[in-house]
């Protein structure tokens, strides 16, 4: 383990005075052994941490981000200036007090925020690893974080919270390390990626290594970022996060700055207009082939797999509290995704708590302005704080 | 966790205990594990678990109180006693509750066998339909009857299933329970115990709170 000077960023920082938090270098002495059977070593992992961790090292809470979220939970985001992706519910006085409690936010195994992915150099070759790089799972994301957790001499995590990806790693925390989660709260996610979540990362997975600007995932040799592919990705993927009405509300039929229509293929519509933005920007701050490595990551989730086709047995004996969350608009990851954790924490007669939140807008409504979200976490921290005597 | 734990929210309120409530929260022991079904606001889970130091658990058919008792910091799952109970193992709870919740069900006996099976002891609070005011009313107004612990219409009333006393202890006897003790519920939702092979208590009692164990 060491620790470096600060993480790498693929991308130009539009906030260079920002904190760019940690990296440390991990895997040295004992490499980080994947899934697919290859290794890592060393590897480094970029995090953030806010507050302050006390003497018997029981307040920390580790937050999991999602596909396309980064460590930068509650501060802005130095690549692109912008907030934290979780500034409203983290820091002082919220949700998740920081007076209260230590935050670690990790930039995942395979992710392109100074956390070791296909973006980094191979050490090797003097090149980016592309499509050499070994394909990650959750598992390995947690393997990972487990070992940054151990780096700071922490035992027991008070909570590991996360949506979305972010929730598999929570569900995936708990199976491997049980007596290491003190509570867990796993939002708008599931136990296993489903066929209709599978097909839409292929379409992205396909738009990405259907630009000639990708070179079989090469693009760094060649100078070149393959955007479009990216963008369009993007796109299709950030349709999935929201929902038909929340769609409807906000955009309707309206036309983008125009009158009329223009009978040509110009973003007549304010959807379209918006769909490219999101596509455009996101190229700005994410790298082509670790959306590949994300994906994949996700597709290949299936936690009840591991544990002989019955997700109760991945719970089997763990004494972690949990909270499970889900939004009735998310069809991505659907309540009924989720009801499928509780029935199996349910059967391995877990302590759990589920809610389901009304709003229509969609799975994205994990990281918005969502109060009922906000009761359920403040009132599900505060009693496992006190079930762990936490001031 | 120590009962009376200062450390909860403070901000919250209390919700006020009903009296039939409190009798059910008087026959379960401190620190014991508990599963109430139908759990409502989570009035006596919340009782049990801040002043009891029970470990609680709550199952509730409406999302909203659902979310309202998770707001509040108690571990609660939406779901309906009916198809949902099947997930529990057996025996994993030294108590299940069932409140005022058994005749709104639609297969009260599987439910009451599942809480004996899921549970070391049951408690089962129900309202009476044999009550005096329930008889007379049909008797001679032939109207169905609207009292105070059964405020419906019968176009609206989600009791699908009322019973006397004397049904359940019929049936809980042919399911294999064991009744360990047994109350009565005034109109004001006051308290006594009720005797071995009572059946004062069919015409007076307007409901009633029964503690069984599987024989």
């Amino acid at each position: 383990m060491a620790d470096l000077e600060g993480p790498h960023f693929l991308r130009p920082l539009k906030a260079p005075e920002e904190n760019p938090g940690r990296v440390l270098r991990l895997g040295v002495e004992r490499p980080l052994v994947l899934d697919s059977g290859k290794q890592l070593s060393p590897f480094n992992i970029a995090y953030m941490t806010y507050g302050t961790l006390n003497a018997d090292k029981s307040n920390a809470i580790l937050i999991c981000h999602a596909l396309s979220g980064d460590q930068f939970v509650a501060s802005r985001q130095p690549v692109t200036g912008k907030p934290g992706w979780w500034d409203e519910v983290v820091g002082p006085g919220r949700i998740i007090d920081t007076d209260r409690f230590f935050v670690i936010c990790s930039n995942v195994l395979g992710g392109c925020m100074g956390t070791t992915g296909p973006g980094e150099i191979d050490r090797t070759t003097c090149n980016s690893y592309g499509l050499d790089f070994p394909l990650v799972t959750i598992r390995d994301m947690v393997r990972a974080q487990t070992m940054l957790v151990d780096a700071l001499g922490i035992d027991q995590l008070f909570c590991v919270i996360g949506g979305s990806m972010g929730g598999m790693q929570v569900l995936q925390w708990v199976a491997s390390h049980p007596e290491r989660v003190f509570a867990a709260m796993p939002m708008a996610t599931g136990a296993r990626h489903s066929a209709q979540n599978i097909a839409f990362h292929e379409v992205g997975r396909q738009a990405i290594m259907a630009d000639p600007s990708w070179h079989g995932g090469d693009y760094a040799l060649h100078g070149t970022v393959p955007s479009k592919g990216l963008a369009v990705a993007r796109m299709a993927a950030h349709i999935t996060y929201l929902s038909e009405p929340a769609l409807q509300r906000k955009f309707g039929r309206n036309l983008q700055n125009r009158e009329a229509l223009s009978f040509g293929f110009d973003a007549d519509f304010q959807i379209e207009s918006y769909l490219r933005h999101q596509g455009m920007t996101f190229v700005d701050r994410f790298d082509a082939n670790s959306y590949l490595y994300m994906t994949r990551a996700m597709d290949y989730f299936d936690l009840a797999a591991d544990y002989g086709g019955v997700l109760a047995e991945a719970f089997r004996g763990a004494k972690t509290r949990f909270c499970l969350v889900s939004f009735t608009s998310d069809w991505l990851f659907p309540t009924v995704e989720n009801k499928r954790i509780a029935h199996a924490l349910n059967a391995a007669g877990a302590n759990v708590s589920f809610v389901e939140i009304v709003s229509d807008r969609g799975h994205d409504a994990f990281l918005l302005h969502e109060p009922e979200l906000y009761d359920t976490i403040g009132g599900f921290l505060s009693a496992a704080a006190a079930a762990r005597n936490l001031p | 966790m120590k009962p009376g734990n200062d450390i909860w929210p403070q901000s919250r309120t209390r919700l006020p205990l009903r009296p039939d409530l409190w009798a059910i929260a008087e026959m379960i022991p401190p620190g014991t594990r508990v599963l109430d079904i139908g759990c409502g606001d989570g009035a006596l889970l919340e009782h049990l678990v801040r002043d009891k130091g029970v470990d609680g658990r709550g199952l509730e058919l409406i999302q909203q109180n659902v979310n309202s008792c998770v707001a509040r910091g108690l571990s609660v799952v939406q779901g309906d006693a009916d198809t949902d109970l099947g997930e529990y193992p057996s025996g994993i709870f030294d108590i299940t509750i069932l409140s005022q919740t058994i005749q709104a069900t639609r297969q009260p006996r599987h439910v009451l066998n599942e809480l004996l099976r899921i549970g070391a002891r049951t408690i089962v609070s129900f309202p009476n339909f044999g009550h005096w005011r329930v008889r007379t009313s049909l008797l001679f107004r032939g109207r169905m009857p609207v009292t105070r612990s059964l405020d419906h219409n019968w176009y609206d009333t989600p009791n699908i299933h009322l019973c006397t006393i004397a049904d359940f202890l019929a049936t809980a006897r042919d399911t294999g329970a064991h009744i360990e003790s047994a109350m009565a519920i005034d109109g004001l939702g006051k308290t006594r115990n009720m005797k071995d092979g009572e059946s004062r208590a069919n015409i007076f009692a307007e409901g009633a709170i029964f503690l069984l164990a599987k024989r």
